[in-house]
């Protein structure tokens, strides 16, 4: 992803591309226990899979669609392909990824990225991975990085049975349901205890197939005492019917072990990200959210930490950027559910062009988390006046032992500031630009150097023409 | 005199729909280095910002002349290109861009080529270690939390590492102590060992002046030019203030 930085312009068709997958497997449009049970054969899934399938797709039939965010009227349920198998197998080899593919994943930068800084790569495209791969040293601590439909035949079968959608169940919510009826794709990650990685895992998403679904599920179990850096990345080429991604991140972070999500997400401006992800955090474990939503016509998303063991703590940090026609509702959930336990929010959005960007958090200290604390901290940043930014904060504290505190700012960028950067000869837009980067600065850091750099492109391409 | 670096003829500025300057004319000759003077509220700020292109500081009347060319409908930045620096009175902050990365963008940008950071590094250090600068600043935000010295210092060091051929410094000495006068003051001379480089000095005191040569002096007061002289005129005001000149 280095590569990136020595381009000066850059532009959206740098994610915008797409190629014609006309061999590509299909389902019908739609959702009918019939093309469910199509999925599941297609994915030759065990037994309790596809009763799994089944029943949440019945849920999914009974539960209503949300009405307390962003519309979703322009999601036509019955016009969404939930599963789009590229025509290929998924292979550890670069060489052996189809041609066209491999262009796709070569211009966003992920093999470079492999070879230069990740421990281990997984690609998904449309519904299906196509690459896998681990670093062999890595692989010899014992850590397992694989595709969930392999993980369910093999070894850890069992250990999947028993942790596949119970952080988030298909009750949770409609779409919660709807992925637990049609996922596929996605990664299982296992880290041994006591094992640390010390370089970054990736895993990217990319959502090729117009008006199609992806419904992947990453299930990461960092076992006691252990480390792991997952980074997340999505994208998808643009076309004018809607797409829909509701994927699933199930985490479980063991006894004293540490893990850091971290997700860059720039999908098209044509998708629906309803996206659910939930960590649960034992005795003195520690989550760290690290969060950038850039894309999506709307978005859903507000990560879990359920702070399980004594002393557990969560840390999320993000970074939301609605630009026109984009409402992304966005932000996180915390549950302190034993002593000690601590939570730190620092969460930054940005609004423009009549984007709207709405933070939600929500904090609950139960009865027996005596002695916890929780810190939330949202700053908003409008860049016109047709712009929306909301901060929705909720709490629920049950018990008088605790140090909660809550922090809002809502700013634009000063004309001061602008003025001052441009006497010493910075243009107005990449004035602008620095000062937003500079506002986004909480995610930035805490990103590896390559993606904070695409980072800040994105924030760059979203500044690109932005003076009246 | 030199060949004209700056020539300001006639200027009249608005602030929010008020009158500040109501023409002023004053003409800096390359090398050579002009104090301005004047009671607080005379419109010193406003002359800098005004030269330096601050869209809030709106010219009714007149030009700026830089290099022989009409830059008064120009934006900041192209002053800034080319050859137009102003310390601030009162340094911004700017969250999430550390010192050192901004130095260095805007070098690309006037440069419009890459800046080695390897190289870059250097300079910045050299240059910090002359302005008694602690180098952990470099990668601190910029101007936030600095202390008053320290953002005067940080606008010296954005001084020597950006070269411009014309500095105005809005009361840089403002508010520091002696020793940091002194600092400040060795940052100056050293800008100025090149030739070229000219300077218009907004100050209240004496001290900054001390070891600089001082080529002409001129008085602001309610928004025009009472007095100009040569050196000698510091240090008549510094004598007897600003009255004689008032009353006339
Ligand atoms: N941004 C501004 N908005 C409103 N009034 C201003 C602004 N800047 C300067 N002024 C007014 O213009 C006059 C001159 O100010 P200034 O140029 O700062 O004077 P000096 O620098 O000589 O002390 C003062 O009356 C001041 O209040
Ligand atoms: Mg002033």
């Amino acid at each position: 992803m280095k590569e990136k930085t020595q381009v000066n312009d850059i532009d959206r068709s740098m994610y915008d591309f797409r190629f014609e997958n006309k061999d590509a497997y299909k389902v019908h449009e739609g959702l009918t226990p019939a093309i469910v049970e199509q999925i599941s054969k297609e994915k030759k899934d065990p037994a309790w899979m596809e009763q799994f399938r089944l029943q949440a797709l019945q849920i999914y039939n009974q539960m209503p669609f949300p009405d307390w965010g962003p519309a979703i009227d322009g999601l036509q349920m019955d016009n969404i392909v939930t599963y789009v198998r590229p025509n290929t197998k998924m292979s550890a080899k670069w060489s052996e990824v189809p041609a066209e593919i491999k262009d796709t994943f070569e211009r966003l930068g992920i093999p470079q990225a492999e070879r230069k800084s990740l421990a281990g790569v997984g690609a998904q495209f449309d519904s299906e991975l196509v690459y896998h791969n681990v670093k062999a040293e890595v692989a010899a601590l014992g850590v397992v990085y694989t595709d969930l439909e392999s993980a369910l035949h093999g070894e850890y079968a069992e250990m999947i049975q028993k942790h596949f959608m119970k952080l988030v169940t298909p009750r949770d919510h409609k779409f919660a349901a709807l992925h637990g009826a049609v996922w596929s794709g996605g990664s299982f990650v296992y880290v041994p205890p006591g094992v640390s990685v010390e370089i970054p895992l990736q895993s990217y998403f990319r959502l090729n197939a117009p008006g199609a679904g992806q419904f992947e599920h990453t299930l990461i179990i960092v076992d006691e005492g252990a480390y792991l850096h997952f980074i997340e990345g999505c994208s998808a080429p643009k076309y004018n019917v809607a797409n829909l991604h509701a994927g699933c991140v199930e985490l479980y972070v063991g006894k004293n072990a540490k893990l850091r999500y971290s997700t860059i997400e720039n999908w098209s401006k044509n998708m629906y990200n309803l996206n659910t992800k939930r960590a649960k955090v034992e005795d003195g474990g520690v989550i760290e959210w690290v969060s950038g939503s850039f894309g999506s016509h709307v978005s859903y998303l507000y990560p879990m930490s359920i702070l399980a063991g004594k002393g557990a703590r969560a840390e999320f940090t993000g970074i939301t950027f609605a630009g026109k026609g984009q409402n992304l509702d966005t932000g996180t959930k915390v549950v302190h559910n034993a002593p000690e336990t601590s939570s730190y929010v620092n969460t930054r959005s940005i609004s423009k062009d009549g984007g709207i960007s709405t933070f939600r958090s929500s904090v609950v200290v139960n009865r027996n988390a005596e002695n916890s604390k929780s810190a939330v901290s949202c700053q908003s940043l409008m860049l016109d006046d047709i712009s929306r930014s909301d901060t929705i904060p909720a709490m629920d504290i049950r018990t008088n032992k605790a140090d909660v505190g809550h922090e809002a700012k809502i700013g634009r960028i000063s004309d001061e500031a602008v003025f001052y950067l441009m006497s010493r000869g910075i243009s107005e837009e990449d004035a602008r630009a620095m000062i937003v980067s500079g506002f986004a600065d909480n995610v930035s850091k805490e990103l590896p150097l390559e993606y904070a750099v695409e980072m800040n492109n994105l924030i760059r391409i979203e500044m690109k023409g932005s003076i009246g | 005199m030199s060949r004209k670096l700056l020539e300001i003829n006639g200027l009249k500025v608005n602030v929010a729909d008020k009158q500040i300057l109501h023409g002023v004319d004053l003409a800096v000759g390359s090398g050579e280095t002009h104090v301005l003077m004047g009671p607080n509220g005379a419109g010193k700020s406003t002359l800098g910002y005004a030269v330096m292109g601050d869209p809030r500081y709106t010219v009714t009347e007149g030009t700026v002349v830089f290099d022989g060319r009409d830059i008064t409908a120009e934006n900041a930045d192209v002053r800034a290109k080319a050859g137009i620096f102003l310390s601030f009175q009162n340094p911004i902050e700017v969250p999430g861009i550390s010192l050192s990365n901004f130095i260095r963008s805007a070098l690309e940008q006037r440069t419009g080529k890459r800046v080695k950071l390897w190289e870059f590094r250097k300079e910045l250090k050299a240059a910090m270690e002359i302005l008694e600068m602690d180098p952990a600043y470099a990668d601190r935000d910029l101007n936030v939390g600095f202390s008053g010295g320290e953002k005067k210092k940080a606008e010296i060091l954005q001084l020597l590492m950006l070269k411009p051929s014309l500095a105005i410094l809005d009361e840089t000495d403002s508010g520091l102590d002696v020793d940091a006068v002194r600092t400040v003051s060795v940052g100056i001379k050293e800008y100025q060992k090149n030739k070229n480089a000219s300077l218009l000095i907004i100050t209240h005191s004496t001290r900054i002046l001390e070891a600089l040569h001082v080529d002409a002096t001129h008085v602001l007061a309610d928004g025009q030019m009472i007095a100009s002289g040569d050196a000698s005129l510091v240090e008549e005001i510094n004598n007897h203030g600003f009255e004689q000149f008032l009353a006339r």
